[in-house]
């Protein structure tokens, strides 16, 4: 993947580039992935309002970078950008969603029965809630796997962590992800 | 195997991203550690809810409008830069034009009067050198081919070079008319796309590269040099024409 589309500079004058050749090859290899990026969007902001902004905002960026764009996985670049759109959108509008949290190196709880988890999970409502209380960093890795089915080679392209965490990544997401849907739900409305 | 490398090395087994020796070490932990047998079943559990949940979003069509909108938009706003620059071309095109009908009143100051080729001409002859059949009058990548047959076809000398080393190979040349004047037009090619190289003499003094705005999807730099002016048209970055202009330069 080339990261220089990724570099987020705008000031470069490229918006003269393109030409009817990369035009038609933007819309044959990178809209038919406007469904990834506007699930990333909408997850990453958990508004699809605002999804549907940052998503439009994201696809032109993607037109005008997609000079640098010289073939490999059109989804994970598309989506490297729609992350680098929607974390830029946070920044500016709702900074303290990106606080770092500490990250607490969670005691292991016993892990919950497969009977219990598929109980909870069965409940789209507490699944959904309980995906939008993960920090930014472990949700998208969750929706990335789980959702659009990306490889961690792609994840870790997609979010720039080194792919050697993509997977204690995942793990610490899950744990999360668990621990929300045991617990008794009163409880959970705090996190 | 301990069972905490297990926890992680577990998620990878799940996402199936182990290579087939851990995997079957995993597997061969799983028979002997509940703990990790229970482990794995609640994550497959977890997934299958994930996956079943119909929490994937999907794109609104208003979305998809938008987009596709926002795309034409974008292209728009750069077609009505052009007739700007149209405009300008008009006037300077003017201004040349009676320099040149001056020059046609005294020919002993005559010089081609090249600079008046306007871009529609230039993107004309770019396109049709690319009908099938007009590219080239003569195919060659060597230089010492391609030079020698414009000899005694143009009254002067265009300078020849093969850049194949450098990512331009020499894909031949031919005869061109510009503004009524003849003028040889040396061929390069860059991935799969051709650069029509226009080159006539001028008595200008040397001028560093014009680059040109985008007109129907193909641009071009122009620059004089030692006593040649060329013209690099082609639907290739400005990066990549440019690139071309320093190694002609050189």
């Amino acid at each position: 993947m080339d990261g220089s589309a990724n570099s987020g500079s705008d000031r470069e004058n490229i918006s003269d580039v393109l030409n009817p050749q990369d035009r038609v090859r933007f819309e044959e290899l990178i809209l038919p992935h406007l469904d990834a990026a506007f699930n990333l969007s909408r997850w990453l902001l958990r508004s699809r309002a605002d999804a549907e902004d940052v998503a439009q905002e994201a696809l032109l960026r993607a037109y005008r970078f997609f000079h640098g764009f010289h073939g490999g996985d059109a989804r994970a670049w598309l989506l490297q950008i729609v992350r680098n759109t929607c974390y830029t959108w946070l920044e500016k509008n709702r900074p303290v969603e990106l606080v770092t949290e500490f990250d607490e190196e969670m005691h292991a709880p016993p892990s919950p029965t497969p009977e219990a988890l598929a109980i909870a999970g069965d409940n789209r409502e507490r699944l959904a809630q309980a995906l939008q209380s993960l920090p930014p960093r472990f949700r998208e890795v969750l929706v990335l796997r789980e959702l659009e089915g990306c490889s961690y080679k792609e994840i870790a392209a997609i979010t720039s962590i080194p792919i050697g965490t993509v997977m204690s990544a995942l793990a610490r997401a899950r744990q999360r992800l668990q621990r929300f849907l045991t617990q008794p739900q009163e409880a959970s409305r705090e996190l | 195997m301990s069972c905490e490398y297990s926890r992680a090395v577990l998620h990878g087994y799940l996402d199936g991203e182990l290579d087939a020796a851990r995997s079957l070490e995993f597997e061969r932990h799983l028979e002997s550690c509940r703990e990790c047998a229970s482990a794995l079943g609640a994550e497959e559990a977890l997934r299958s809810s994930l996956q079943r949940s119909g929490l994937y979003e999907r794109t609104s069509p208003v979305l998809r409008q938008k987009v596709q909108a926002g795309i034409k938009a974008v292209n728009r706003a750069r077609a009505e830069s052009r007739p700007v620059a149209w405009r300008w071309l008009a006037v300077a095109a003017a201004i040349l034009l009676v320099a040149g009908v001056s020059w046609l009143a005294m020919p002993s100051l005559r010089g081609p009067a090249a600079t008046t080729v306007s871009a529609a001409e230039l993107i004309d002859a770019h396109i049709r050198s690319l009908q099938p059949g007009h590219l080239t009058d003569v195919i060659s990548s060597d230089q010492h081919t391609v030079k020698p047959w414009f000899d005694g076809k143009l009254d002067f000398i265009p300078p020849v070079k093969d850049y194949a080393d450098d990512g331009f190979p020499l894909v031949g040349g031919r005869l061109d008319v510009l503004n009524g004047h003849s003028v040889a037009a040396l061929v390069y090619s860059r991935r799969k796309h051709f650069i029509n190289v226009f080159v006539w003499p001028t008595p200008q003094s040397d001028s560093p590269l014009h680059i040109s705005n985008v007109h129907q999807g193909f641009q071009w730099v122009h620059w004089r040099h030692q006593g040649m002016e060329f013209c690099a048209v082609s639907d290739v970055s400005i990066p990549d024409l440019s690139e071309l202009a320093q190694l002609i330069n050189q």
